[in-house]
């Protein structure tokens, strides 16, 4: 009974927000239904707070590997929780200065402000800045020539980023680039027309796949045909 | 009465025309394939190796007696990729149950969670395992983008599952996740719909769902005719594209060529208004 309603919700969810693309007087609908998500997301997220503790104190109670990870992990959960909900360091608004609690939790000199900007904003930055060098161990590795379509591949690789750079605009600078029949030559140009033509062709053809399987997942909810995410099958 | 309220709202969105007519149009064609494949008629899917090594790599890591890894995107439930992920993650869950191997689900949102417990509950229970689902296996970590990566990264270099899947919704984490999969020697299978990460998983993992193939993958795996019969339509639909992309071609080099400004051209370029195109 329970499942049934869940897909009839899902049903009539889906189907609202596709009507609402196409029917004015529905047009606000899809807003309203985002806000209900975020609504629900706001309540399960007790449910991931409450499981990230459970999680974390389980594995320090067991002293398994990586339990010391567990420990900073649920002293950084805490230690952000108490000061975005005691609001420390906030002073109170302009427009109710005697009412304690009433300034924003992020103001700039809070405590929860400094987490973000002198803990989580470097962290964050640190780890973005490794996927540099995960780029480059990838690209060692596919671009490998190790038969006739490899070697294509890193042949293409090559004229699309020193077609991006000084350096290759530098090497065929000497290729006049008023006429058309050698112009196209110039690594810029080369690079711009793989972009633009065979990239762009490629790229199109997957997008419009997905948009048909989108349409085809969509549907499948929609008509209650694939029940598979609420834990069930037809 | 104020000026505005003489004007009329009208009951359709202007301008929509074109796309509510090839949405009709793939909406008859994937039903279509459910009612051809419902009457019994025959339904021919290609094999796709991404999807036959599902097996391959549950055994090997039943036999290594290593977890293994599912990652079910970064994004909510009210993104499609993700709902496609938690649905083939009941495919994958029920040959877990069947090898009675080790999975392990992180999560980066408690709705996700909630709904890969169900998932994978289901699945063992069909499976004939119920007491083998441990809901303590699938958790949340965090909803932010690289603190999931880092926490999930970790469980990968202490606990090296032995094969590791990412089906969903995927940004610059992509890489990270499946380069430290690699590192690990993890057999890794890899479906996602943001073209700008395939490039990325098709470099680190063995074997990419690209596209549409990462949503057809639910139906392959399941077998259910009325699964397969959505493939059908989605090949029709796809017929149809192409026929209305060639027609349009020839139809605009023969207007540029011959013609010029005329009632074909400018049809030719409301089609194109329409369809969202620009110029």
């Amino acid at each position: 009974m329970s499942r049934s309603m869940a897909v009839l919700l899902a049903s009539l969810a889906g189907i609202t927000m596709v009507l609402s693309k196409f029917i004015a007087p529905l047009g606000d609908a899809e807003v309203k239904v985002a806000d209900w998500f975020n609504v629900l997301a706001a309540i399960a997220f007790v449910l991931g707070g409450a499981n990230l503790l459970k999680m974390n104190l389980l594995a320090i109670s067991a002293r398994g590997p990586g339990w010391g990870y567990s420990a900073v992990t649920l002293c950084a959960f805490l230690v952000t929780l108490g000061a975005g909900i005691l609001k420390v360091g906030v002073p109170p608004a302009a427009a109710f200065p005697a009412v304690p609690f009433s300034g924003e939790k992020d103001v700039n000199g809070s405590a929860l402000w400094w987490l973000y900007e002198y803990a989580m904003s470097p962290i964050t930055g640190t780890l973005f800045a490794m996927l540099a060098f995960y780029v480059a161990s990838a690209a060692f590795r596919a671009f490998r020539a190790k038969n006739a379509a490899a070697m294509f591949l890193l042949a293409t690789a090559f004229v699309v980023l020193l077609g991006r750079t000084y350096a290759g605009v530098l090497a065929t600078s000497w290729i006049p680039h008023d006429n058309p029949w050698v112009s196209w030559l110039r690594l810029e140009n080369l690079s711009a027309v793989i972009m633009s033509v065979f990239t762009n062709a490629g790229t199109r053809a997957m997008i419009i796949g997905i948009a048909i399987g989108v349409a085809a997942t969509s549907l499948k909810i929609m008509l209650g045909l694939d029940r598979s995410y609420l834990g069930g099958a037809r | 009465m104020t000026p505005a309220a003489d004007v009329a709202t009208p009951f359709f969105v202007e301008g929509r025309g074109a796309i509510a007519i090839a949405l009709l149009v793939v909406s008859a064609a994937i039903i279509g394939g459910i009612l051809w494949a419902r009457a019994g008629g025959r339904v021919k899917v290609r094999r796709m190796a991404g999807l036959d090594a599902v097996d391959e790599a549950v055994g090997r890591a039943t036999e290594m007696g290593r977890p293994i890894l599912y990652v079910p995107g970064i994004m909510d439930m009210d993104n499609i990729m993700t709902v496609a992920g938690v649905t083939i993650l009941g495919r994958v869950a029920r040959t877990v149950a069947e090898y009675d191997a080790e999975l392990e689900v992180p999560t980066s949102r408690s709705i996700v969670m909630a709904s890969a417990r169900e998932a994978v509950q289901s699945a063992y229970l069909a499976a004939g395992r119920p007491d083998g689902y441990n809901p303590d296996r699938i958790y949340y970590v965090s909803d932010e983008q690289f603190a999931y990566v880092a926490a999930t990264s970790g469980m990968m270099a202490r606990r090296r599952p032995a094969a590791c899947f990412y089906f969903g919704c995927f940004y610059a984490e992509s890489l990270i996740l499946a380069e430290n999969g690699n590192a690990i020697g993890a057999i890794q299978i890899a479906g996602t719909a943001e073209t700008a990460q395939l490039p990325f998983f098709v470099a680190a993992c063995d074997y990419t769902l690209i596209g549409e193939e990462f949503f057809a993958a639910s139906a392959y795996l399941s077998g259910e005719p009325d699964q397969l019969g959505t493939l059908l339509g989605q090949d029709v639909a796809k017929a149809v594209a192409w026929i209305a992309i060639l027609g349009a071609s020839v139809a605009g080099t023969v207007v540029a060529a011959f013609l010029g400004a005329g009632p074909v051209a400018d049809g030719l370029a409301a089609l194109r208004q329409a369809m969202g195109g620009g110029g």
